[in-house]
C-alpha cells in the first residue's frame, strides 16, 4: 500500500525522557503516516515502552515534542489523546465489568453517545471476535480473550493511531496469530505503532522497522527495503566431496568463505555479481558433487543482532 | 465525563462484597443503637413528661444515631476509598483513564462522585430509621435535616480526605490505614489543643460537626467542610497530574 502520501499522523520530535541522570530515551524522531504499520524493535529495556507512554501521553516527556494529527499533545493533550487508542503492555481491564459494559465505558471516555455508543462497540467486538462474550465477566475469560478486549478497547472510538505494546506476549501461537491477523487487517483506517521483541511478528505484520537499542533508533528502514538490501549477497552450499575453502575463496566476487560443517560452506560475496552460477561451473568442472546451493538473506534477527549487541554494520 | 467515572466507580463498588458489607455492617450497628435509645425513651418518657424543656423524641433518639453514624463513617470510608487510585494502578487499569481524553480533574472529580453517591445512600439508609418514628409521633424536621446535613459534609470530607490517600500509594492497604488515622487526626484534633478556641480546634472536624448536631447551621462550621474536602480534592487532582513528570 503507498503510503508517502498519505497524512501524517504521529511526528515526534527530539522525544526524549530520562529519570534523574540515567536516560532512557534520546531524542527519538519518528514519523508515521495514515495506513502504516510500524514495528517498534528492541532487547527488554531499549526504551519501547516509555517511549509508547510518552506518545500516548502517560508519561511527561523531558525533552521534544510528540505531534498526533497536527495536534501538539503537550499543549492539547485532550484533544490528542482522542485520536489515540492504547494498547498498554499489561491491558487496563476491569475484571469485575463484562465486556460489554467495559467497551461502553471504554467508548463513553471517548465521548460517544448514544447510537454511535451502541454501533462502535458492536463494530470493535466483531472485528475482534468478541460477540459470543459480551455478557461474560472480563475476569473469567481466557488471557487471548482478555487481549483481544483490550485490543477492541483500543479501537472502539475509530482512533487515528493505534499504539500496541507487545500485543502478542503470553499468547498461544493460534492467538499470535489471530491477533497478527487483526493487526493486518486494522492498518486500513488507522496507522498502528507496535513494539515487539519477537522478529518474525515484525516481518509478518510491519510496513517499516525501527530498532530502538538503548533509546537510540540504530536501524529504521522498510522491511522491503530491509529484506532487497541483504538479499544476494551470501549464497549457502553443500558438496559431496567438498574443496578446499581457498578454492571458493577464488571465485570472482567472493569476500569470504566460512566453512559451516565439513560439507558444508557459507559464501559471502560482494552484492550484484551472480557468484552461484559460477559456483556451479566450478563445481560441475572439478567434480566437487555440488548438492545445495541457496541463496541465503540476512534475516531480521541477524540485523537486530547484529546491531543491538554493539558490533558496527558493514 | 465526571458522571461517566462516576457510574462506573459506583458499579464496580457494587460488584465487589466490600460495599454490601458496609452497608450491612453500618445498618447493623445503628439499628442497635436506634433500638437501645428508643427503649431507653420509652422507659423514661413519663419522668420526661414532668421535666419542663425535656428533650423531645428527636434529640434523644435522632441525635445518638447520627452520633453512632459519623463514627462508622469514620471507619468505613478510608475502607471504601483505598481502592480508588491505589488499585486501580496497581491493576495497571490508570493507563485506560490516563489515555483517555478527560483530564485529571475531571478523574478525580468522577471518582469522587462515585463515592458520594455510594455515602450518599448509606446517608439516607441511617436517616430512614429514625423517620420509622413518623408512625407515632411527631419529629424535629429542622433538627433531622441539620443533623443529615452534617453527616453529608462530613462524609464529603472524609472521602476527599481518603482519596488523597489513595492517590498516593499503589498499597490500597496502606491508603486505608494512612486514611483512618488522617481521618482520626482530624476529628479529634483540639485533643491535644492547650486551649479551646486555638488554632488546632478551627481543624477539628468533631468541632464542626458538633453543632450540625444540636440542629444549628452555622455557616463557619459549613464553609470549614466544604474548604476542607475542596482542599484535598485540590491536592489529588496535582498529585495524579504529577504522575505522568514523575516515574
Amino acid at each position: 500500500m503507498p503510503t508517502e502520501t498519505n497524512p501524517v499522523t504521529l511526528r515526534t520530535a527530539g522525544l526524549g525522557r530520562s529519570y534523574g541522570a540515567r536516560v532512557v530515551v534520546h531524542g527519538l524522531d519518528l514519523e508515521v503516516r495514515r495506513g502504516e504499520v510500524v514495528g517498534l524493535l528492541g532487547p527488554n529495556g531499549a526504551g519501547k515502552t516509555t517511549s509508547m507512554q510518552m506518545i500516548t501521553g502517560n508519561l511527561a516527556p523531558s525533552t521534544g515534542s510528540v505531534e498526533v494529527c497536527g495536534i501538539d499533545l503537550l499543549e492539547n493533550p485532550v484533544q490528542a489523546k482522542a485520536r489515540i487508542g492504547y494498547l498498554p503492555e499489561v491491558p487496563p481491564l476491569y475484571r469485575e465489568l463484562s465486556v460489554d459494559e467495559y467497551l461502553t465505558f471504554a467508548a463513553r471516555l471517548h465521548r460517544l453517545r448514544a447510537a454511535s455508543l451502541a454501533r462502535a462497540v458492536q463494530v470493535a467486538k466483531a472485528r475482534c471476535g468478541l460477540e459470543d462474550v459480551g455478557r461474560r465477566l472480563i475476569g473469567s475469560l481466557s488471557k487471548g480473550y482478555q487481549q483481544r478486549v483490550g485490543v477492541a478497547q483500543a479501537i472502539v472510538h475509530g482512533p487515528d493511531l493505534l499504539i500496541l505494546d507487545e500485543p502478542t506476549a503470553g499468547l498461544d501461537p493460534n492467538q499470535i496469530r489471530e491477533i497478527r491477523a487483526l493487526i493486518r487487517e486494522l492498518r486500513g483506517g488507522h496507522s498502528v505503532i507496535l513494539s515487539t521483541h519477537i522478529l518474525p511478528e515484525v516481518e509478518s505484520v510491519c510496513d517499516r522497522v525501527e530498532i530502538l537499542h538503548e533509546g537510540r533508533v540504530v536501524y529504521s528502514d522498510s522491511i522491503d527495503g530491509l529484506q532487497r538490501s541483504r538479499q544476494g549477497s551470501e549464497l549457502t552450499v553443500g558438496f559431496q566431496f567438498p574443496p578446499a575453502a581457498e578454492d571458493i575463496a577464488q571465485l570472482l566476487g567472493v569476500t569470504r568463505v566460512e566453512a559451516l560443517s565439513a560439507h558444508r560452506f557459507r559464501v559471502v560475496h560482494r552484492p550484484g555479481i551472480d557468484v552461484g552460477a559460477a559456483l556451479a561451473e566450478a563445481a560441475a568442472r572439478n567434480g566437487w558433487g555440488l548438492n545445495m546451493l541457496a541463496p541465503g538473506h540476512a534475516s531480521l534477527e541477524e540485523v537486530f543482532v547484529r546491531l543491538t549487541q554493539g558490533e558496527e554494520e558493514p | 465525563m465526571i458522571g461517566v467515572i462516576g457510574l462506573r466507580e459506583l458499579r464496580t463498588l457494587f460488584a465487589s462484597p466490600l460495599a454490601w458489607v458496609v452497608l450491612a455492617v453500618t445498618q447493623l450497628i445503628i439499628a442497635w443503637v436506634f433500638l437501645g435509645r428508643l427503649d431507653t425513651y420509652l422507659q423514661l418518657q413519663a419522668q420526661l413528661r414532668q421535666i419542663a424543656n425535656a428533650p423531645g423524641i428527636t434529640e434523644f433518639i435522632a441525635a445518638p444515631v447520627f452520633g453512632t453514624a459519623a463514627i462508622m463513617l469514620l471507619m468505613a470510608v478510608p475502607l471504601l476509598t483505598m481502592r480508588l487510585v491505589a488499585e486501580e494502578r496497581r491493576n495497571r487499569t490508570l493507563t485506560l483513564l490516563m489515555s483517555a481524553p478527560v483530564s485529571a480533574a475531571q478523574i478525580i472529580l468522577g471518582k469522587y462522585l462515585g463515592i458520594m453517591l455510594f455515602l450518599l445512600l448509606v446517608i439516607a439508609l441511617a436517616a430512614l430509621m429514625p423517620l420509622t418514628l413518623l408512625a407515632g409521633g411527631r419529629l424535629d424536621a429542622g433538627l433531622l435535616a441539620m443533623n443529615v446535613a452534617g453527616l453529608v459534609l462530613l462524609a464529603a470530607a472524609f472521602a476527599a480526605l481518603g482519596l488523597f490517600m489513595s492517590v498516593l500509594t499503589a498499597q490500597p492497604a496502606v491508603a486505608a490505614i494512612s486514611g483512618l488515622g488522617a481521618a482520626l487526626a482530624f476529628w479529634l484534633m483540639d485533643l491535644a489543643a492547650p486551649d479551646a478556641g486555638g488554632f488546632l480546634s478551627h481543624l477539628s472536624l468533631l468541632r464542626h460537626y458538633e453543632s450540625f448536631g444540636k440542629g444549628i447551621l452555622d455557616s463557619y462550621d459549613a464553609v470549614s467542610f466544604v474548604l476542607f474536602s475542596a482542599v484535598f480534592l485540590a491536592l489529588t487532582i496535582r498529585r495524579l497530574d504529577a504522575e505522568r513528570l514523575g516515574g
